[in-house]
Order: C-alpha cells, then sequence, then structure tokens
C-alpha cells in the first residue's frame, strides 16, 4: 500500500514538472506560440463540447482503424511467413529493418502520387510507418522459438493446428503484443502526419490549419488531445504486455 | 569439384538478386509505362539526375545544411542521453519515476509538435535540431541504462579485488562490458536523429534536403524530387548498414569474453 502511494506521489511530481515546464514555455515564447495549461484546458473543454470537431475526430479515428487492421493482419502475416521460413526471413530481415531506419515522411509524395488526396493516401502512410515494426517483432518472435517445444509438439504427435494453437501461438504471442503497441503508435503518427500535409478534415488538419489561422488554441488543444490519447493508449496495452509476458513466463 | 557456398553466402547474394531484382523490375515497369511518368520516375533516371545534382553543386548548400543538423542532434543526443542515463542508472527512485514516461515516449507523435517548435524557435535550424534531439536522447538513454544494468555482477567484484579506483572502474570495466548496449544506443540516435531532422525540413523548413524534396513536390519536378529521395534514402541506409555491421562485431566480441 505505501509503495503504491509513492508511486503515485512520484507519477504527480512529474506531472506537475510537465506543467510547469509548460508554464515556463509560455512565459518564454508567449501568447503567439502556445496557450498555457488553464487556459488550453478550457478551450479543449469547449472544443470537446463543440458539435463540428466531432467529425475530425471521426475522420481521424477511421483512417486510423482502417491502418492500425491492415498493419496488424499485414505485419503479423508476413512476419510469421518469414519466420516459419528460416532461409527468407535471413534473407529479408535486414531489408525491412534498414526500412525502419529510413525517414518515411519524405516518401509522403509518392504516396500521394499512387493514391490521391485522401483517406486512402492516410491509411498507406499510416500503414508504412506501422506494419514494419509488427513484421520485425513477429518475425524474431518466431525465430526465437526455443527448438525444444518444438519437438516436444513433434514428440506428443500434434497435428499442425494443435501445434499452433498450444505451442506456437502461446510462444510468440507476448512479443507480437509488443510489436504491436510500437506498431499502434507509429501507425498513430502516421495517420496524422498523412494529414497534416494532405486532408481537409481530421485532428493533424486542425494543427496545421490552427498554425495557418494563427489559431494557437485550437493548436495547442488538439495537440493536447492526441498525446494524451497515444499516452493513455500506450499504458493500456504496455499493462497487456506486462500480463501476457508474466503468462508466458509462469507457463515455462 | 567446387564447394558449396555456406548458408550465410547464400543468404546474402539472395538478398543481392532480391534487392537488384526489385529495381530492375521496378525499371521495367517505368518503362513500359505501366508505372506512369507523372507517378515515378526509372530508377535508372533518380540515379543520373541524383549524381548530377551531387556533381552540379547544386543541392551541396542542402547536404551543408542537412548533415550540420543531424550532427548536432546527434551529437548533443549521444552525449546528454549517455549521461542522463548514466544518472538515472544511479538514482533508482528517479528511475522508477521516470520509468512509464520513458515507455511512452515513443508513443507520442512529435512531428504535432513541431509547428510548436517553430513558434518557440523562429523558422531556422534549432527546431529541427531541438526535434532530433527529442526522438533521439530516449533512445540513448535507454540503450546506457541497459548497457549498465548488465554489467556482470562478477567484474564489479573483481574492480573490488584488484583495488580499483573509481574512475579505473569505470574505465576499465564498466565501460568496455556496457559497450555493446552503447553502441545500440549510438545506432538508434542516429536514425533517430535523421528521421527528426528530414521530416521536420519536409514539414516546415526553409531549406536542407527533406525541404528540397517538399519543394520539388510542389513544383512538380519529379526527376529532382526522386533524386533527392534517392539519396536520401541510400545515405540512411548506408550509415545504417555500417553501425549495424559493427554493432555485430562489437557483440560477438563482447559474447566471447
Amino acid at each position: 500500500m505505501r509503495v503504491s502511494w509513492k508511486r503515485q506521489s512520484d507519477n504527480l511530481v512529474i506531472l506537475l514538472l510537465a506543467l510547469a515546464l509548460w508554464q515556463g514555455l509560455y512565459a518564454y515564447a508567449g501568447d503567439v506560440a502556445i496557450t498555457p495549461p488553464w487556459q488550453t484546458l478550457r478551450y479543449t473543454a469547449h472544443l470537446l463540447g463543440d458539435r463540428s470537431f466531432w467529425p475530425n475526430v471521426q475522420a481521424t479515428m477511421l483512417a486510423f482503424l482502417y491502418a492500425l487492421v491492415i498493419s496488424a493482419i499485414g505485419g503479423v502475416g508476413l512476419g510469421l511467413l518469414l519466420g516459419l521460413r528460416r532461409f527468407a526471413g535471413d534473407v529479408a530481415e535486414p531489408v525491412i529493418a534498414s526500412l525502419y531506419t529510413i525517414p518515411k515522411v519524405t516518401l509522403y509524395p509518392v504516396m500521394l502520387l499512387l493514391f490521391g488526396l485522401g483517406l486512402s493516401a492516410k491509411v498507406a502512410f499510416g500503414v508504412i510507418h506501422g506494419m514494419i515494426p509488427v513484421i520485425l517483432f513477429t518475425l524474431a518472435a518466431v525465430k526465437n522459438i526455443p527448438p525444444v517445444l518444438l519437438r516436444t509438439a513433434r514428440a506428443l504427435h500434434l497435428t499442425p493446428m494443435q501445434t499452433a494453437t498450444t505451442v506456437l501461438a502461446p510462444a510468440v504471442i507476448p512479443e507480437i503484443v509488443t510489436g504491436m503497441r510500437v506498431g499502434f503508435a507509429l501507425t498513430l503518427l502516421g495517420v496524422l502526419i498523412g494529414e497534416m500535409f494532405a486532408s481537409q478534415r481530421g485532428l493533424g488538419f486542425l494543427i496545421i490549419n490552427g498554425i495557418n489561422q494563427h489559431n494557437v488554441p485550437m493548436t495547442t488543444s488538439v495537440t493536447l488531445l492526441v498525446v494524451v490519447f497515444a499516452v493513455a493508449a500506450n499504458g493500456l496495452m504496455l499493462a497487456l504486455t506486462r500480463r501476457v509476458h508474466r503468462a508466458g513466463q509462469t507457463m515455462h | 569439384m567446387i564447394a558449396m557456398p555456406s548458408r550465410a553466402t547464400r543468404v546474402i547474394w539472395t538478398r543481392i538478386a532480391f534487392v537488384v531484382g526489385s529495381v530492375l523490375l521496378l525499371e521495367v515497369l517505368c518503362r513500359l509505362h505501366v508505372i506512369k511518368p507523372l507517378t515515378m520516375v526509372p530508377p535508372s533516371v533518380m540515379l543520373t539526375e541524383m549524381v548530377r545534382l551531387t556533381l552540379a553543386g547544386e543541392i551541396s548548400g542542402d547536404i551543408a545544411q542537412t548533415t550540420t543538423e543531424v550532427g548536432a542532434a546527434f551529437g548533443f543526443s549521444a552525449v546528454t542521453g549517455f549521461m542522463l542515463g548514466a544518472l538515472v542508472h544511479a538514482l533508482p527512485r528517479v528511475r522508477r519515476a521516470i520509468d512509464p514516461l520513458l515507455a511512452s515516449w515513443y508513443a507520442v507523435p512529435f512531428f504535432v509538435f513541431y509547428p510548436l517548435l517553430v513558434a518557440l524557435f523562429g523558422l531556422n535550424s534549432l527546431p529541427l535540431i531541438a526535434i532530433g534531439v527529442v526522438f533521439a536522447v530516449p533512445a540513448m538513454m535507454l540503450s546506457t541504462i541497459a548497457g549498465l544494468d548488465r554489467v556482470p555482477r562478477v567484474l564489479r567484484k573483481v574492480a573490488r579485488v584488484h583495488r580499483l579506483s573509481a574512475v579505473q572502474e569505470v574505465w576499465l570495466i564498466t565501460l568496455p562490458s556496457a559497450a555493446p548496449h552503447l553502441f545500440t544506443g549510438l545506432k538508434l540516435s542516429f536514425a533517430y536523429a535523421f528521421i527528426g531532422v528530414i521530416a521536420g525540413e519536409f514539414i516546415l523548413s526553409s531549406g536542407g534536403l527533406g525541404y528540397g524534396i517538399a519543394y520539388a513536390y510542389e513544383s512538380f519536378e519529379n526527376k529532382r524530387m526522386y533524386a533527392l529521395m534517392l539519396l536520401v534514402l541510400l545515405v540512411a541506409v548506408a550509415v545504417n548498414g555500417v553501425l549495424q555491421f559493427c554493432e555485430g562485431r562489437l557483440a560477438r566480441r563482447r559474447a566471447r569474453l
């Protein structure tokens, strides 16, 4: 009990430090750059009550959902395939890893030329950001399955289906969940950047539009909302990751 | 009799064949206009245009600006990240407190802050370096912490047995032992600094390679745009390849010890 209280107070200190930093930035830069915390919260409350705000949230969430589903299915599928076919996996892994390090923002024009303005370009942009980490984590998970588990499955004469559900899945799911957490964050990043350039709707559009119209409260509030959403979702997935990792450990 | 090539050699040659094959396929598709010239220019055209631009010195200014910014962001992040990592490692309470912060750091889509940074620092190199730093420092911190965590206890005991001073212990035991993780940290911070700076230039800037791509796109100069993209891509892949190679060697040497 005491420990958790201590942890809560630590978190509170961090939060207060962040707010102090924010207020400090406001004091340094002034109204033209950023609105202070209290004013931002008030504006955010006003924004959440505004009916014209919600279609933008909906647009972002729709693109994000599509991109996430494609990243998840494609990433896990490719990762499993490359992990099970060792040779193909060894050939492909460094290529995929170096795709991870290129600044994908610069590929934005290609996406626009291929998909045109609108939903599909946003989704594609989310996918090229989010799918790679899912592939890499899944691939690593399959490659690192202890061979003894597979030998046991063979010794017990399990059918391929049984092997998949009782041996492979429990062995790889913790790592896949970790990959999904990273993929989730990057997919969101990709979709938002997509909206910042080539969209007439969505939260990314509101941020860039706020800049162009010098609507500082709008930019700061939407940025805050996006960050709170990303951190909250990450926290939930982190808790989930810890649970599946622990479940995996007790099994071995 | 010809000796069977080893598996590692076959993997490498298959990889090269795959990459070359994909580029050739792209070339053919572009030449046959299956991919419209308005969408993409053939890879050979990208390459010749890239070489021409580089040799003609047309993009020397942009290259210099981007290199300076990435260098500044990387250097600052490596030093700061290392020091912060070591500091946090030494203070368990602080570490527990900022652990959730570090874990969710890369979940925050930092590019949404970029406009704020421009408003704070002005439209110059500083916001670009700042976003590179914000991106790269936590990676270096996390790697430093991981490296220091994995210094074997027995080596610390060896240091005590030999009555090493604190400085000697750090120099002879801690740093060499943590080296592979520190190097991974350097590799990641380079990649993040590079991504941060180029993306920042692309979004809002007045110079640098990222800006060059955005500008060429807006003025429909497809050839130039693809040439610059290819340059950025090659630099990223080349630097990452070299660092990865060194990282692998370092890790293997550490494993042998």
